[in-house]
Parts: structure tokens; C-alpha cells; sequence
């Protein structure tokens, strides 16, 4: 097992660009989430260090902190493909609180709802209740805005969001930004931004230190995955333009339903897997939609994702974990993913 | 139980009434009167349809996924459409009618009326 990493690691700091001019570095880290020990790689050595997570009312701004980010949650939907998605989001939420320290907020990357129905909305929000983070960031997705242009999203989700959602967020030093884009989309097209939220975010991002760690989420991916399925966003690029001169960027995405992870730069992109149904990979299959699995194989392909901020090197761990384990592990949790993140060096 | 005194004015009773009902198709023809779009797949089928102007188009989503069917210049917009549920509209004026699904907007589909 300790192998198999260290060859990914291997492999992934040849795909490194180096930046050499200014002092950004990579780092890999590996996060044993059940032992709190985080592996980071930093120029070229690794160095190992205990999971500081400061708990609740102690935790300054100085301290590591977590969140989580879940999606897909398409309450009300009921196909082969998963006939009960409440239960399964319970079991994301369960798993949430079963953690050995609880993060800090939650944020769900949108498509909460399959038809935008109040009784889904409801049922959701019945579900959230029990989370241990009480605090809850939504993004929404195409899904949440199918009968009414998103009015009833935005009532129940939208406080203090701009326009058709978006919004922004300091936690402990790190700056959050929701972006909606899968609202007004054209004939043809992929998800889109538009221009007045292309303006905002250029202007609430002005004047930051580059040193301050930004995250991006957004329901559909910010970059293009694969155009065919609509799997892209077709203004992005203006707003990564805007986020290029920062230290450290992470871009957390839902809507396609598996995890995909890129990085570009000081840049990581990663998808998140539904608590509700798998899609297939890309191309891979007539068309996107819900994949049907055997049924002792759909926790494998639902999942959460654990993110957490390491204060030191000002630098974000993503991890994902599958709703069922697969298998055991020293710790007890199995099924975690590697990521390559970006840091900001001081 | 035909009787006969009254087979022959039921007999051309139920002929005009053949004769004014544009839904029962009388002869071999399909009508041209209505025309069907598949949904599925995330593809509508066929994705460019002809029809006589009059004609009414039903789009049926046979997909596992919703959809809708929306004019790109405010001609006609359906509901959202879950499996199985249908949309029809009837064109009154020839032209061409680009459509999408607002949904998953890379959906696209056209309606020659002529």
C-alpha cells in the first residue's frame, strides 16, 4: 500500500511544472484521515506532521481547520440506479458525524433536488438537520432551477447570496467563493458564468494578498472535461484569469457525478462523487446520466469529500471518501484518494 | 345488433364523423397532422423534424433523466419533463424553429414547418 503511493507520488512530481521564479512549491499529501497524520512533499522531501485541528471555540485563525463538501444529492429521485437517494445522503451525513473531529462547515455543490420540488427541498433540509456542522454553504445546481428560475432555491438557500446565488466567505484566513453557473445557459452551450458575475468576482477578489488561500466552487466543473456532455464551463477562463496571481487556488466541483482532479499551476480542480447515483466516465457510454451499478457496489461510487487546511503551509488536502469501505485499513477507513494540492510558501 | 332502419343514418353518422376527426387515422398514411420526438439518451430524435404547417409536435422523454423543450426564440417552452412525460405544440405558421433543453443546454433540436 505504502508502495503504491509512493510510485503515485513519484509519478505525479515528474507532472509537476516547475515554477522555480517565485517561491509557490507542490505539495502531495497523503492524509490517513482516521489517524490525523498528514504527509506533505515539499521540495522533493517528506515531511510529516500530526493533524493540529483546532477543535471548535479554541480554534483561532491560526489553526488547521476541515470542511466538507458533498453533491449531487438529487433528493427525489428513484430509478434502478438508486431507488432511495435520502438514504443514501443520510449515510453521507452519518459518516460526516462519525468523524474524529467535526469540520468546521459543510458545502454542497449544488443539483440538491432532482425537479426543484418543495417536498425534496423539504426532505433535504430534514436530512441537513442532523449534520454535526451546523453551518451549510449551497452552490445550486441545474436541477434546482427548473421550475421557477431558481426563485425558490434561492429563498430557502440564497441569504446574502448576489444575483442567481453567488457569494463570498473568510474562514480562518482562507477566502471561499460560490459561483452559480447554470443559470440562463445558452443553446449549445455548457454552463455558464455571465457577465455580471464575472464583474463581482473580479472585484471581490481585488486588493487580496496572493498569500491568502482562494476556494472556487461552483455545480458544474470550471474546467472542461468533456464539451460532448456539457461536462465545462464556457466562461471560464475569464474568471480563473482572475484567480491566476493567487498562491494557492482550489476549485471544488459536483455535476458530473465521479471524482476528476487536474491541476494547472498553482490551480487544483477536483470533482466530487454524489451521495446519490454514479455517471459514467467520459465517452464512455451513449450518453451522461445515472450509471446502474450492482447494488453492493453503490456505496463504493457515492462518496464525500473531506477537505483540510494545513495553516503551515497555508495549503488545502482533498480527500475523498466512498460512502461504503472497501476494505480495512490500519485506520479503520479505506478508500481515501490521493491529491496533489497547492500551497503557498512563505 | 343492427337493426335495420338504423344501420344506414348510423353508418354515415360514424362515416362524417371519420371524416372530421383529424386523430383517427382512416387510411394507410400517418398522419400528417401530428409528428413525434423521441427524448433519450440526452438526444432528441429526430433532431431536425419536418411538419406541415397545423401540424402538432409531441416530444416524450423517454430518458431517465428530466428534460424540457424550449423554443431559443420564445416560440414555445415545455415544462420540465420527467420519463415519460410528454410536451406537444401545434405550429400555425411555417418556419424554423431552433429548440434546446434549458437544462442540458448542449441538447439541441430544430422544427421546419412548411
Amino acid at each position: 500500500m505504502a508502495e503504491n503511493k509512493h510510485d503515485l507520488i513519484d509519478q505525479k512530481l515528474q507532472d509537476l511544472n516547475n515554477d522555480g521564479v517565485d517561491r509557490r512549491g507542490f505539495l502531495k499529501c497523503m492524509a490517513w484521515a482516521g489517524t490525523g497524520l498528514v504527509w506533505t512533499m515539499s521540495g522533493g522531501i517528506p515531511v510529516s506532521r500530526a493533524f493540529a485541528k483546532g477543535n471548535g471555540k479554541d480554534a483561532g485563525k491560526g489553526a488547521d481547520f476541515s470542511f466538507v463538501q458533498i453533491s449531487d444529492s438529487h433528493i427525489g429521485f428513484s430509478k434502478p440506479a438508486n431507488p432511495d437517494v435520502t438514504a443514501t445522503l443520510q449515510t453521507a451525513i452519518n459518516k460526516i458525524n462519525a468523524m474524529p473531529h467535526t469540520p468546521d462547515f459543510i458545502i454542497h455543490t449544488g443539483d440538491l433536488s432532482q425537479l426543484s420540488k418543495p417536498s425534496e427541498f423539504d426532505t433535504l433540509d430534514q436530512v441537513l438537520k442532523a449534520a454535526s456542522p451546523k453551518q451549510i454553504f449551497f452552490v445550486p445546481g441545474e436541477h434546482d432551477m427548473l421550475t421557477d428560475n431558481g426563485d425558490q432555491y434561492l429563498q430557502r438557500y440564497g441569504k446574502g447570496t448576489k444575483g442567481t446565488g453567488w457569494s463570498s466567505f473568510d474562514h480562518k484566513g482562507v477566502h471561499f467563493v460560490g459561483l452559480v453557473n447554470v443559470a440562463n445557459l445558452k443553446a449549445g452551450g455548457m454552463g455558464s458564468l455571465g457577465h455580471e458575475q464575472l464583474e463581482w468576482l473580479e472585484e471581490d477578489l481585488k486588493g487580496r494578498s496572493t498569500s491568502t488561500p482562494i476556494v472556487l466552487f461552483a455545480h458544474i466543473p470550471l474546467w472542461t472535461i468533456y464539451p460532448d456532455w456539457g461536462w465545462g464551463t464556457d466562461d471560464s477562463e475569464q474568471a480563473l484569469s482572475y484567480v491566476k496571481r493567487f498562491g494557492s487556488v482550489t476549485v471544488l466541483n459536483g455535476h458530473i457525478h465521479q471524482i476528476m482532479q487536474k491541476v494547472e499551476g498553482k490551480v487544483s480542480f477536483h470533482t466530487a462523487m454524489s451521495t446519490a447515483f454514479p455517471q459514467p466516465a467520459p465517452g464512455s457510454a451513449p450518453s451522461a446520466g445515472p450509471m446502474k451499478v450492482p447494488a453492493d457496489q453503490l456505496q463504493r461510487v457515492l462518496g464525500i469529500t473531506d477537505v483540510n487546511y494545513l495553516v503551515s503551509g497555508r495549503s488545502l488536502a482533498v480527500v475523498d471518501s466512498p460512502l461504503g469501505d472497501t476494505g480495512a485499513s490500519a485506520s479503520g477507513n479505506a478508500g481515501e484518494a490521493l491529491a496533489v494540492v497547492d500551497s503557498v510558501r512563505s | 345488433m343492427w337493426v335495420a332502419g338504423v344501420a344506414m343514418p348510423v353508418l354515415i353518422g360514424m362515416l362524417l364523423l371519420f371524416a372530421v376527426s383529424p386523430s383517427v387515422k382512416a387510411n394507410d398514411q400517418p398522419s400528417a397532422a401530428n409528428a413525434a420526438v423521441k427524448i433519450d439518451n440526452f438526444v432528441f430524435g429526430p433532431q431536425t423534424i419536418t411538419v406541415p404547417v397545423g401540424a402538432t409536435v409531441t416530444w416524450t422523454n423517454a430518458d431517465d433523466i428530466p428534460h424540457t423543450s424550449v423554443s431559443t426564440d420564445g416560440v414555445f417552452k415545455s415544462k420540465v419533463l420527467d420519463t415519460d412525460e410528454k410536451f406537444s405544440y401545434t405550429f400555425t405558421k411555417a418556419g424554423t424553429y431552433p429548440y434546446y433543453c434549458t437544462i442540458h443546454p448542449k441538447m439541441t433540436g430544430k422544427v421546419v414547418v412548411q
